[in-house]
């Protein structure tokens, strides 16, 4: 006792062997150094560049961009700007990014649960599944598909015709597209409307199941009114839309719609590809729920399919989700690979035929690198935000 | 095969390098005489214009102008280290100095000679974009192509040729773009596109990889004007004077008449012009800092400008491609060498 009394009589240190006064003075002097690293790089980048003669700055994105683009989903021509050759580039590198996650996901979370299957065949099939795409290169993948599958259809007149109106040819998918006329746009309230139906439906049902204990098949009566509801007032203003069917003209199919094989072979190779680690976490996830907790849950007698959503998945999320995270942080990465098959991603537009069309490889580089880091934070922002929410409440 | 990786880390390498990098007055041809070695852009693989064999020996009409500045500033035209490059490195490899001297079909534009700090030091080969078609499509102009696809190389200025070549006739197409001209042909191989656009000179080269060259087409349309020639950094006048000079010793000595077998005699017997180009008389050497043989080293080891035409991609080459508008001023082509003296 008298030790610890004579400690806390010893006079106060020097304020610089102070720990708060030395962090705060360490970072920073960390701080001034860095600003000071990327200050220099900054400065001697433009200086050199000036003294070479080589264009520096933004100024680029507003001229014509003079070339043209295989997809856009914004309109786009050869006379629109670099700037929106960036544009165009991104929103393709979304699509192919969004639309591999959501099947990388069904996927990976169907094969994850089949290799714990207790069908045998099941099992081995998804264990086969995962070791082989998990284990090849990507960009052999990519290949694979673009090169040695999709590239091997017939030609666009040899076309396969499934009953004059959906063509597969080795130009893409041509598919009827539906017109839609004067008062079509009610159809589309309707379906939002039944959007906010089912959503204060299934509030409505769990509240009552909370109080009352009655369930209520939420599910199903949610989706009725989403197909329904539309549906019916589709039906009630006198079917105001139209097919058009895609014809043979010219060189290739006009009218209707095309999917074309780049985006099918970069979205089937690394929705396979990561589905394949999706599997793996999906598998770790729920395994790690504990064998007692399923077993209770039956003893309790809730038939399978709710033992698997109300006690095996939400256990399982909080395992799986972060691991997720990285996956599809590592998809839309990986995307950019679509330079190699000719998908015109934000890398192949904008780091590519636009860098090579103005030259300023430091500033597009700079600004490619800065939207990628962008996409990924955000993402992962999302991600936190999902797995807080999902977490293991204690009560 | 292309690897990003590999392209994305040598680009950030470039732009570290030139974040770095201290600024002071070049001199490419004191670097080059001290490393005893000629750094040289070259495309990865295009046949008649620079390719590897299997022994790694790299020939055609690009290199021949590295040979040729090599044995003009080293004496020795084998004193080349070539560094393959896609059409997206080849103007960063060499504005960061990770090579010499650009030799690499490259179409000498405005933009390019104006704001990417480099200079054109002349034309080896008159270009144009031109189309290739399946045969069977049973088209024989290209304003017959409207609504067609097109596959086309990723980066280069047919990329912009034929944007303007449909919008200047009211037609509509589709354009499949990739990363390599290898990847332009299996896209046009497996009917992905009808039509592909290229360089013609590429064309013809291209034509001879298909599985079944005489199924396609070189449609007889040139859209665009493609010259193709060596490119350096800008800011360094000696060099620059010597690679053009180099260029223009090779097409004056096709106008001479002087080939790489008689080339020593007409040191001794020639006519003046021809004495004055390969040294026997004059200065020419010394004004550009190199010896007085500058020229004749250029010739002998390496041939004048019609040797290495047909060498490479004229009637002694599997291209077999016309001298047209490649061939001297006098005989109907537009190669001209200005006035050695």
């Amino acid at each position: 006792m008298s030790n610890l009394n004579q400690k806390t009589a010893v006079p106060k240190a020097a304020f610089y062997n102070r720990a708060e006064v030395r962090s705060v003075v360490f970072q920073f002097l960390v701080f001034v150094a860095l600003a000071y690293f990327f200050y220099t790089i900054y400065n001697n980048t433009l200086t050199n560049m000036q003294a070479r003669g080589i264009r520096t700055g933004f100024g680029f994105m507003s001229q014509p961009a003079g070339f043209d683009i295989l997809l856009s989903l914004i309109p786009f021509e050869a006379t629109d700007s670099y700037g929106r050759t960036f544009f165009v580039g991104l929103l393709n590198t979304l699509l192919v990014s969004v639309i591999s996650i959501i099947f990388a996901t069904l996927l990976g979370f169907l094969v994850g649960v089949s290799r714990l299957s207790n069908n045998w065949l099941v099992a081995k099939v998804a264990t086969v599944f995962v070791e082989t795409f998990r284990n090849i290169p990507l960009l052999l993948q990519i290949f694979f598909w673009y090169f040695a599958v999709l590239a091997t259809l017939p030609g666009v007149r040899q076309s396969i015709n499934f009953a004059d109106s959906i063509f597969v040819n080795v130009r893409g998918l041509s598919v009827p597209r539906i017109v839609w006329e004067s008062g079509a746009s009610f159809v589309f309230y309707a379906f939002l409307a039944a959007i906010a139906g089912a959503f204060f439906l299934s509030r409505w049902a769990r509240k009552r199941q909370e109080a009352t204990g009655q369930p209520f098949p939420a599910f199903w009566a949610g989706l009725g009114l989403l197909i329904g509801l539309p549906l019916l007032v589709f039906l009630v203003l006198g079917m105001p839309a139209s097919v058009e069917v895609p014809k043979l003209q010219g060189f290739g199919f006009k009218g209707g719609m095309t999917l074309i094989p780049e985006l099918v072979a970069l979205t089937v190779a690394l929705s396979v590809y990561t589905a394949s680690f999706i599997a793996e976490a999906v598998r770790a996830g729920v395994q790690s729920v504990s064998h007692g907790q399923v077993e209770a849950a039956a003893a309790l007698g809730l038939p399978n399919a709710k033992v698997l959503r109300f006690v095996t998945i939400p256990q399982a999320l909080r395992v799986i989700v972060p691991p997720l995270n990285s996956q599809y942080q590592n998809l839309i990465k990986n995307s950019s690979l679509a330079m190699a098959i000719g998908y015109p991603d934000l890398v192949a537009v904008f780091m590519g035929s636009t860098l090579n069309q103005v030259g300023q490889a430091v500033e597009i580089v700079f600004l490619t690198m800065l939207v990628y880091l962008l996409i990924n934070l955000i993402l992962s922002m999302f991600m936190n935000w999902y797995n807080a929410k999902i977490k293991l409440v204690e009560r | 095969m292309y690897k990003l990786k590999e392209c994305i880390i040598k680009i950030s390498t470039v732009c570290l390098l030139i974040a770095f990098s201290s600024f002071a007055i070049a001199d490419t041809l004191d670097d080059v005489k001290k490393a005893g070695m000629l750094k040289c852009g070259v495309s990865t693989g295009l046949a008649g214009f620079s390719q590897k064999d299997e022994e790694g020996n790299w020939s055609g009409l690009d290199v021949d102008v590295c040979r040729g500045v090599a044995a003009a500033v080293l004496g020795d035209a084998s004193k080349v280290s070539y560094k393959p490059l896609t059409a997206k490195e080849r103007f960063t490899a060499l504005q960061s100095g990770e090579i010499d001297i650009l030799s690499r079909n490259t179409t000498w534009t405005h933009t390019r000679d104006t704001s990417l700090g480099l200079n054109f030091a002349g034309v080896v080969y008159y270009d144009g974009a031109g189309f290739m078609v399946n045969k069977n499509l049973g088209v024989d102009s290209a304003l017959k192509l409207d609504g067609a696809a097109a596959c086309i190389q990723a980066g280069t200025s047919t990329e912009l040729a034929i944007a303007d070549y449909f919008r200047e006739n009211n037609m509509k197409y589709k354009v499949v773009t990739f990363e390599t001209s290898d990847q332009t042909r299996s896209g046009f191989e497996s009917g992905r596109c009808d039509f592909l656009v290229s360089d013609q000179s590429q064309l013809y080269s291209l034509r001879i990889g298909l599985k079944d060259p005489a199924g396609a087409v070189v449609l007889p349309e040139v859209i665009s004007k493609e010259p193709l020639g060596p490119v350096v950094r800008q800011g360094d006048d000696k060099w620059f004077n010597i690679v053009k000079w180099v260029v223009n010793a090779s097409i004056e000595g096709e106008f001479q008449g002087v080939t790489s077998a008689n080339v020593d005699e007409m040191a001794k017997s020639g006519k003046p012009g021809q004495k004055r180009l390969v040294g026997a008389e004059g200065d020419l050497g010394e004004k550009l800092g190199l010896d007085a043989d500058w020229a004749a080293k250029v010739i002998k080891q390496v041939g004048n400008y019609s040797e290495s035409f047909e060498r490479n991609v004229g009637m002694d080459s599997p291209l077999k491609i016309s001298r047209g508008l490649n061939a001297q001023w006098n005989k109907g082509g537009i190669l001209y060498s200005p006035a050695m003296r």
